[in-house]
């Protein structure tokens, strides 16, 4: 623990925190919508998952459990710098297991097991305006989200099928919420995606450096943009599969053999991964 | 060191931070105090960055970052997030400024004339090799220091006020806008925009100032004054109503540019009247602070040069925003990485 002489706990005043969750439940109550608010600074780089590190010492009490992934590892050497400072400076449980953790917080991925109800995930968000690579003024922006004008995104995903054939984003697949927001879900690969629609859990999302803050409540509908006949596509691992523990079907990390330089495949989600082998998945 | 070792983050980071600390060894003879004293002009340049006015603090968080700018101002912002928010202070006025220096080069001669103070303007750059024989020595108080009187003095633009030529900017007392809680949104209240500039990286500032001189843009002003100095911060008393107590004082660097604009009139032709840019930083950064009113001049013109454009330069000079997000490159990408190679490769 950091010492309390100093510094609250959670590091963050009370006040500054009770107006983060505030700005949560505006959130909360209008899906995909973008609310500012007040980010503050934090001991961690701006940039570096700020918008969710805010989110999660706001809303952390003692009894929590935390779990945090980034790139859907444990040990990834900023989920392991985040865990340690909100460890830090709370005291709180950490744990790897996705099913034991009350808040997870996540950076490019949802873990493969749903999550339940009483769970919420916690992502970290670069850029929260979708409507940016069409886009680069806020004051516009903003107008177009008013407006629900989004005649120019459209326009691009037609030109990328025009000019390649395909829509090109790889992760962070814009989404349309309840028919209303275009929503950014944050980098998360399209492999994750559809895990944002109608499910059982709270979804907040937070932009530290961009001062935005955004949630998907449980059963939203959460669809990506696609057109009637071009269906969405998620990544494609067909015949590979995990070399630890056999699993297919996930999102998969590309390793390459360093002696005989053959690719070879594993759980992104390390979590997952560690569980299945205790339960004696092996490949 | 494997990036993301299936178990081995926590056991690189230890090791990065021991690391740190062994390369970037102290010999313990650098004092928090001796960098308060011999390097005042750093302190400030941190402290305008963090936004905030603690010279001690930003010492100690430049002995703590090894001399890097851009650490020492995440160490002192990201400290200030841990502090409650007791009470704004009252309106300072400039004008009332325990005066260091102060110039204009607008006119030769000024009531109160030019106090050319402690300025490297007229020193000649060559590296003095006697500093590096130098010992430790006790800063000298003369008795002329000691006794000579407070200067203070009103401002060069009462002239042109008096005159008539200077275009008045429109009363505003609505509440400051507080950038440190609220997100900006466009086009920003004038004390947005003045905050966000003053809190700006130097170099960024200077960058965007310097474009709208040299022609992406058409500012070019008159310094019509310069002041840095000491400024009394009050706040209102608590216990009783409409009194104000002074909480210290502030060291800041104040600067008015003015630049002709026209002036629509009823008449056939506009009128030409003298408008201004300000620029207000902590601590003496002088540069910085020009940077700043010509930036603001800049922005109360049209046209499609960056320096024009409000979004695009109050959003990106916060040295923590973008330091943050162009160092986070380093932290892993393979997941989205793998999903970019996915449509690569189809």
């Amino acid at each position: 623990m950091i010492d309390q002489k100093h510094y609250n706990f959670a590091f963050l005043d009370e006040n500054s925190k009770r107006e983060i969750r505030r700005s949560l439940l505006k959130a909360v109550a209008i899906p995909g919508y973008q609310v500012p608010f007040g980010s503050r600074e934090l001991p961690i780089g701006r940039g570096w998952g700020t918008g969710g590190i805010q989110i999660t010492l706001s809303v952390i009490g003692k009894e929590d459990v935390l779990k945090v992934i980034d790139q859907g590892s444990d040990d990834s050497v900023n989920a392991v710098n985040i865990k340690k400072f909100v460890s830090a400076c709370t005291g709180v449980e950490i744990t790897t297991d996705s099913e034991a953790a009350s808040i997870i917080q996540t950076r490019h991925r949802i873990p493969e097991i749903p999550l339940k109800k009483e769970q919420i995930l916690v992502l970290q968000v670069p850029t929260p305006e979708p409507l940016r690579i069409v886009e680069p003024r806020e004051a516009v922006t903003k107008k177009m989200h008013a407006e629900g004008e989004y005649s120019p995104m459209w326009l691009t995903l037609y030109e990328d099928l025009l000019r390649c054939g395909k829509i090109g984003i790889s992760a962070e697949y814009p989404v349309l919420v309840e028919n209303r927001y275009i929503m950014n879900p944050s980098p998360i690969p399209r492999y994750d995606t559809p895990k944002l629609n109608d499910s059982d859990c709270l979804y907040l999302f937070g932009a530290g450096r961009e001062k935005k803050i955004y949630a998907i409540p449980p059963h939203t509908r959460v669809m990506p943009l696609e057109f009637d006949d071009i269906p969405f596509e998620t990544e494609n691992f067909t015949g590979k599969r995990c070399h630890l523990c056999g699993a297919e079907g996930v999102y998969l990390d590309e390793l390459t053999d360093e002696e005989t330089g053959a690719k070879y495949y594993e759980c992104s989600d390390t979590g997952y991964c560690a569980k299945r082998r205790e339960q004696g998945c092996r490949p | 060191m494997a990036y993301v070792a299936v178990k081995g983050g926590e056991a690189a980071i230890e090791q990065s931070l021991k690391l740190l600390d062994e390369v970037y060894q102290s010999n313990g003879r650098l004092e928090v105090q001796t960098i308060l004293t011999d390097m005042p002009l750093l302190t400030d340049k941190v402290m305008s960055e963090a936004g905030m006015y603690a010279p001690e603090y930003a010492a100690l968080a430049l002995k703590q970052s090894k001399g890097s700018v851009e650490e020492a101002v995440f160490l002192l912002r990201a400290y200030r997030s841990t502090l409650k928010r007791d009470y704004y202070s009252l309106p300072a006025d400039c004008k009332d400024m325990r005066i260091m220096r102060r110039i204009s080069a607008a006119f030769k001669d000024i009531p109160g004339e030019q106090i050319l103070g402690a300025s490297f303007d007229y020193a000649h750059r060559l590296l003095d090799f006697s500093l590096s024989e130098e010992k430790g020595k006790q800063a000298a108080v003369t008795a002329a220091q000691e006794t000579a009187a407070d200067i203070y003095c009103g401002r060069v633009d009462e002239l042109l006020q008096a005159d008539g030529i200077l275009k008045q900017p429109e009363k505003d007392d609505t509440q400051p806008y507080d950038i440190t809680t609220h997100v900006l949104t466009f086009p920003a209240p004038r004390s947005a925009r003045l905050q966000t500039m003053a809190r700006s990286e130097a170099g960024f500032l200077e960058g965007v100032a310097y474009s709208a001189m040299r022609g992406y843009g058409a500012v070019h002003p008159t310094v019509s004054e310069l002041r840095s100095g000491y400024v009394d911060i009050m706040i209102p008393y608590p216990l009783e109503a409409g009194e104000a107590i002074c909480i210290g004082a502030v060291n800041v660097t104040e600067v008015e540019a003015l630049w002709p604009v026209h002036e629509e009139t009823k008449e056939e032709f506009d009128k030409i009247r003298l408008s201004g840019g300000y620029g207000c930083v902590i601590g003496n950064n002088e540069t910085k602070a020009i940077a700043m009113s010509i930036a603001d001049a800049s922005l109360n013109t049209t046209g499609n040069t960056p320096s024009q454009d409000e979004e695009f330069v109050l959003t990106h000079g916060d040295c923590l925003e973008m330091q943050g997000f162009i160092s986070h490159l380093k932290l892993p990408h393979y997941v989205t990485f793998q999903s970019k190679l996915d449509r690569v490769r189809e």
